[in-house]
């Protein structure tokens, strides 16, 4: 198996559809392969034993991957916000490595023992013009594809390793070859070293659905590009759709006739902004909730439009929260959740999230697996099943708070402050605390005109949970630290709320 | 006849057919295309015709599955003949299509 079999499906399939689209460049899915030939010479022949990308969204993006995977060697999409010596560490882990960037960063680079660097453009001057490589790409199952660093909000960053038999098992198991209508086109907002960035290219690219590249977000350059572009469908993180909301309020009106399905995952979703998003935008538009992971190829289960529909015109509670669920899980997918010994539990029981496929990789770069002798990974997300299979999300395992022996999820008693009107936004976690060991603590974002005691949200909580659960601190806040890709940082929450419980 | 596994690549002997395997029962497995034996995917072609009751084609992207749904296969390359499992045609696996999500 290798991702390039997945590209001269398509390449034989529909040679001329537009394979990807970046500002005024573009390149036909046969202009792909070919450039993807001519990059992998070029990998070849710098003797690299990686392939790298630091830098935002272009169409060196889509050749870098598959020229790697032609070259036979692992594709690593780098984080371009990192800083000097938090790129270093990252470097380190890869080299011999070639590597695109832009011009500024080239420039610094240059000379570094290992790293054979190039600028983007004169990358895709000569991949568009160059030979392709002589060899034909190996069909090794578990070559490397992708190393891709997770994002670091609750450690340092490690590389997880997405093997061609997990990614070529996701797109098989989630994509319909050629299911794209032919004006099909994909909006993708989200950075290159985002898993859902590169399952994107690939999901697009099977599908026959033209990827339309957007190098930087911004809510407004994002609804005109949907506009300029004629964009069917688009993948967001929470806290992009939040804006875009904003953006098109203050328009006044959604006037994105082509727009036919917006996905969104990556993060919570607080509850408010779907259903502000629902009501705005026409009731023709398809949303689709994924929850997934990097270990895991991305997308794990789906929420579809049906089952948004559905939940948002119920009236039966069971039937109503699952706006709130990231929906079920993929046919190719099993879910478990486990308790603290390991143990599966049923229905509206929480614990761990176990999941199991032929997507889900669970492998870090220089370290053992997770996955566990019967295959699940451990996924170190909180949640619980509902009776027909419907995923809720509650956090991080390692966030829950254990207070006086009892342990509660931040997630729940967030989604009830959540359920204040005066709360916008806001993020629950333990602090030390002398008698309890922890103490349940909350930074609350007021919404704009709204006005709240902490006492009084602490009664609004008894009145929905244990007391115990009512947070003994609340601070207000103007707004939450989040990173560039909507994960909220509650590593930083829980410092700043610690500090303030002294 | 031959041993598949999840990933094996194989071709027909007779028409441009490719097929990756997604799941096979284990030991030997006879699958045929435009009436003969399928071959492996860097296997010389032998020189045979294909069995004009044969052809029915296959279609890229499509999953063909057998009656007991014990193996699936991948077309990657479309052609001329029928896919069967002995004297046996392999239908076309219908699957309801999941929304983009990414």
């Amino acid at each position: 198996m290798n991702l390039m079999m997945l590209l001269e499906m398509a390449v034989s399939g529909f040679p001329d559809r537009v394979a990807v689209t970046c500002g005024e460049e573009r390149l036909r899915y046969g202009e792909l392969l070919a450039a993807a030939g001519a990059a992998a010479a070029e990998i070849r022949a710098s003797g690299a034993q990686r392939a790298a990308v630091l830098d935002v969204s272009s169409l060196a993006v889509p050749v870098g991957l598959f020229a790697s995977a032609w070259a036979g060697v692992p594709f690593v999409p780098l984080n371009y916000r990192l800083t000097g010596a938090e790129l270093d560490r990252l470097i380190e882990q890869i080299v011999p490595c070639h590597l695109v960037t832009d011009a500024e960063r080239a420039a610094q680079l240059a000379g570094r023992p290992g790293l054979s660097v190039t600028v983007r453009e004169d990358f895709l001057d000569r991949a568009r013009t160059g030979a392709r490589l002589d060899a034909e790409w190996g069909m090794d199952p578990e070559a490397i594809a992708i190393l891709l660093f997770t994002s670091g909000t609750t450690g340092p960053p490690k590389a997880a390793v997405l093997r061609h038999k997990h990614l070529v098992s996701y797109i098989l198991g989630s994509v319909e070859f050629g299911g794209a209508p032919e004006e099909a086109a994909g909006l993708v907002c989200v950075p290159p070293y985002h898993i859902a960035g590169m399952a994107a290219i690939a999901s697009s690219l099977y599908a026959g659905r033209r990827v339309v590249q957007l190098p930087s977000f911004d809510a407004d350059a994002w609804i005109d590009l949907v506009r300029r572009e004629k964009v069917t469908n688009a993948f967001v993180v929470p806290t992009m759709l939040a804006r875009i909301v904003e953006a098109l309020e203050r328009r006044g009106s959604v006037d994105l006739p082509s727009l036919r399905a917006l996905s969104y995952g990556g993060g919570k979703m607080p509850l408010t902004v779907i259903e502000r998003a629902m009501a705005l935008f026409p009731a023709t538009t398809d949303f689709t909730n994924a929850y997934g992971l990097t270990e895991t190829s991305s997308t794990l289960t789906v929420l579809g439009p049906e089952d948004h529909r559905a939940a948002a015109a119920s009236d039966v509670p069971e039937v109503r929260r699952r706006l709130a669920s990231v929906g079920r899980a993929l046919p190719s997918v099993e879910i478990e959740i486990r308790d603290e010994d390991g143990k599966a539990v049923g229905p509206g029981v929480r614990g761990e999230i176990h999941v199991r496929g032929e997507q889900v990789s669970g492998e870090y770069l220089g370290k053992v697996t997770r996955v566990g002798a019967d295959g699940f990974f451990p996924t170190r997300d909180g949640g619980w099943l509902d009776a027909d299979g419907y995923l809720f999300l509650e956090g991080r395992v390692d966030d829950v708070i254990v207070r006086g022996g009892e342990n509660m999820s931040p997630g729940e008693i967030e989604d009830v402050l959540l359920e204040h009107e005066a709360v916008a936004d806001c993020a629950v976690v333990g602090v030390p605390d002398e008698q309890w060991g922890e103490a349940v603590a909350a930074a609350v974002v007021l919404a704009p005109g709204c006005g709240v005691s902490a006492d009084a949200l602490r009664e609004f909580v008894k009145t929905r949970l244990r007391s115990s659960r009512a947070p003994q601190l609340i601070v207000f806040r103007d707004a939450l630290p989040y990173n560039e890709t909507g994960k909220l940082l509650r590593r930083v929450v829980r410092t700043e709320l610690a500090e303030e419980a002294l | 006849m031959a041993r598949l596994k999840p990933g094996t690549r194989i071709r027909s002997a007779v028409c441009a057919t490719e097929l990756m395997v997604i799941q096979a029962p284990a030991g030997e497995v006879d699958v045929r295309c435009g009436g003969a034996p399928m071959i492996g995917i860097d296997e010389p072609k032998p020189e045979a015709a294909i069995d004009p009751s044969q052809k029915s084609g296959t279609q890229i992207g499509k999953r063909y599955v057998d009656a007991g749904g014990t193996l699936e296969l991948l077309c990657t390359k479309p052609g001329e003949g029928t896919l069967a499992l002995g004297d046996v045609p392999l239908s076309l696996k219908e699957s309801k299509p999941l929304p983009a999500s990414d």
